[in-house]
């Protein structure tokens, strides 16, 4: 098939490329209906990044939603193989609010799953992808990388329970020191402890100097051996810029545990890829095995490429009813086997921008006045 | 260029003496002009006043990379930013205030009038309280001696205005001050320069 790229908007030349990625990694497409039983998303409300969901009710009777996350859908689905990794990737149209816009919009999502017998070559490969789908993003790009474990490990020891343990969640995602050591006050934390929370959650930089900062700080030694393990095999994936650990990267513990991460692209305000290891939801959903998997965002790209004022048509052809329709089919067909786009048209579009304006004569096509 | 949104008035001009004393210092913003931004090409910094209101959503939006907004933005917008520095300037707290001899009966439905409508709700809902808030945009004081709510939920800085209308500060919400925040994107784009001005406020604010 001969494709014209210069047709496709920004989001679907990614799109392509990222499915493209996935598939040769052997991740299978899962194809999912616009719809889902309310009920899925009702019991895991707090997973979604927003609550709204747009329901209605089925000729059935059953409360359906329009999905507003694939997540949900694919765990539902997924069926445990001891030994087996289930690798799934999605391009689906997701419905939700956010909270710079009113009301609901639809967002295009592409991302994959990994769920069953997860191991850490498994979470490894889902980490390089991550890195690789931001860099088929942008050429500029940086992938932050935290571990849910080793900071829940330091609020345990720290006695954070409860409300202050949500609160001081809030403060190291908001790398908000002032008022983590507010907190550490008000909970009896010595300043020493306290001064070694508020440096976990300052530390931001490549794994060769957050590493050793983590030692330092005595933080939970699986969880920091792991992040090197899987840092390494980042590096020897070729992912040699734009890699940080940044442990302020969090997700609901409800559902999360393990590494989580964020992608950033140069040039787009907010993150435009975002995953990490769910074995809770896996549990909470009644589903054995472990899962890993991140979701890109396509509608924050579509500011990436610079707005030009193209044109409509490379040549706007103008005719009239005295031309007959195969003269004009023929005139458009010259032009198109030229590799020129064409609007024929009876008259000048009001709005319509174009190339070059050309009338159909007797000899052929001439400059419009 | 690192994009510095700060708030317009006597409080964006105090902020911008501790990045001046900090060393990111901008000569013609010093200048009586009408000019919208203000740069340091040789620091390589670009500074911009806006409502004081409007500087999370810059530095959310990625229009400003840092920025200084109150907390009380802070806390009723719940931009997704980085809250890096306290700069202890702008000290005021946001309180339930209303008439002196105020009695709160549980009976009937709380009517509050506020600016704030999410610390309002985010407040009693805490407290388990039921309410009704009436959004106003300003003379909030108004509001309880005519009758439009039983209570306010504002900023108070001094009280005197409170004083003058017999009204008395019932509770502490939180207390308010102006903090540094950074957008996420940029906070990994341009960590090192970012980190530099975090460190060289935190000086100034400690002395």
């Amino acid at each position: 098939m001969d494709l014209d790229k210069g047709i496709l908007k920004n989001e679907e030349t990614i799109s392509l490329a990222l499915r493209s990625l996935y598939a040769r990694y052997g991740y299978v497409q899962y194809r999912m209906s616009r719809f889902e039983e309310y009920e899925l998303y009702v019991s895991n409300k707090d997973f979604l990044i927003s609550s709204d969901v747009i329901t209605f009710t089925d000729t059935n009777g059953r409360l359906m939603a329009l999905k507003p996350d694939v997540t949900l859908s694919i765990v539902r689905g997924a069926r445990f193989e001891p030994g087996t990794v289930q690798k799934l990737y999605y391009d689906e149209a997701v419905y939700r609010t956010s909270s710079s816009a009113r009301g609901f919009r639809e967002i295009r999502q592409v991302g994959l799953e990994c769920l069953g017998a997860v191991d850490d070559y498994a979470i490894g490969e889902v980490l390089l992808l991550a890195a690789q789908s931001l860099r088929r993003i942008s050429a500029e790009s940086a992938l932050c990388v935290s571990h849910l474990g080793l900071v829940g490990a330091m609020l345990d020891a720290l006695g954070f329970r409860g409300e202050a343990r949500v609160r001081a969640l809030k403060c190291i995602g908001e790398k908000n020191p002032h008022e983590l050591g507010a907190l550490c006050r008000e909970n009896g934390v010595g300043d020493a402890d306290a001064e070694r929370l508020k440096a976990l959650a300052q530390l931001c930089g490549a794994p060769e100097q957050v590493l050793p900062e983590l030692e330092r700080l005595g933080c939970e030694r699986g969880a920091v051996e792991q992040l090197r393990r899987l840092t390494a095999m980042l590096r020897a994936g070729g992912v040699t810029d734009g890699l940080i650990l940044d442990l302020s990267v969090l997700g609901d513990m409800r559902y999360y545990n393990g590494v989580a991460f964020r992608g950033f692209v140069r040039g787009v305000s907010a993150s435009v890829l975002s995953g990490g290891q769910y074995d809770r939801l896996l549990g909470r959903m009644g589903k054995k095995g472990r899962a890993v998997g991140f979701a890109c965002y396509l509608d924050l790209l579509e500011r990436l490429t610079a707005s030009g004022r193209g044109v409509d048509a490379d040549v706007l052809l103008l005719y009239d009813e005295r031309d007959a329709p195969e003269r004009v089919a023929a005139a458009v067909r010259s032009l198109v086997g030229e590799g020129l786009s064409v609007s024929a048209q009876k008259a000048v579009p009001e709005k319509g921008v174009f190339g070059r304006v050309v009338r159909l004569s007797e000899s052929g096509v001439d400059a419009h006045a | 260029m690192l994009n510095i949104a700060l708030p317009k008035g006597r409080l964006g001009e105090k902020v911008y003496g501790l990045f001046e004393r900090a060393g990111f210092d901008c000569p013609a913003i010093r200048e009586e002009n009408r000019k919208l931004f203000f740069e340091n090409e040789a620091l390589g910094l670009r500074y911009f006043w806006v409502k004081p209101s409007d500087v999370a959503i810059y530095v959310e939006r990625g229009a400003a990379d840092i920025g200084v907004a109150g907390k009380d933005i802070l806390l009723e917008y719940a931009p997704e930013v980085y809250e890096l520095l306290d700069l202890g300037v702008g000290k005021c707290r946001m309180c339930v205030a209303g008439p002196k001899d105020f009695y709160d009966d549980m009976r009937r439905t709380l009517r509050v009038a506020t600016k704030f409508s999410h610390i309002a709700t985010e407040y009693y809902a805490s407290l388990g309280r039921d309410i009704d808030v009436i959004p106003l945009n300003g003379s909030i004081e108004l509001a309880p001696i005519l009758g439009l709510s039983d209570v306010i939920v504002d900023i108070v800085e001094t009280g005197a205005t409170l004083r003058e209308n017999d009204l008395a500060v019932l509770e502490t919400i939180v207390p308010i001050s102006a903090r540094l925040i950074a957008n996420k994107a940029s906070y990994a784009f341009q960590n090192e320069r970012i980190e530099a001005v975090v460190q060289g406020l935190a000086q100034e604010v400690q002395k």
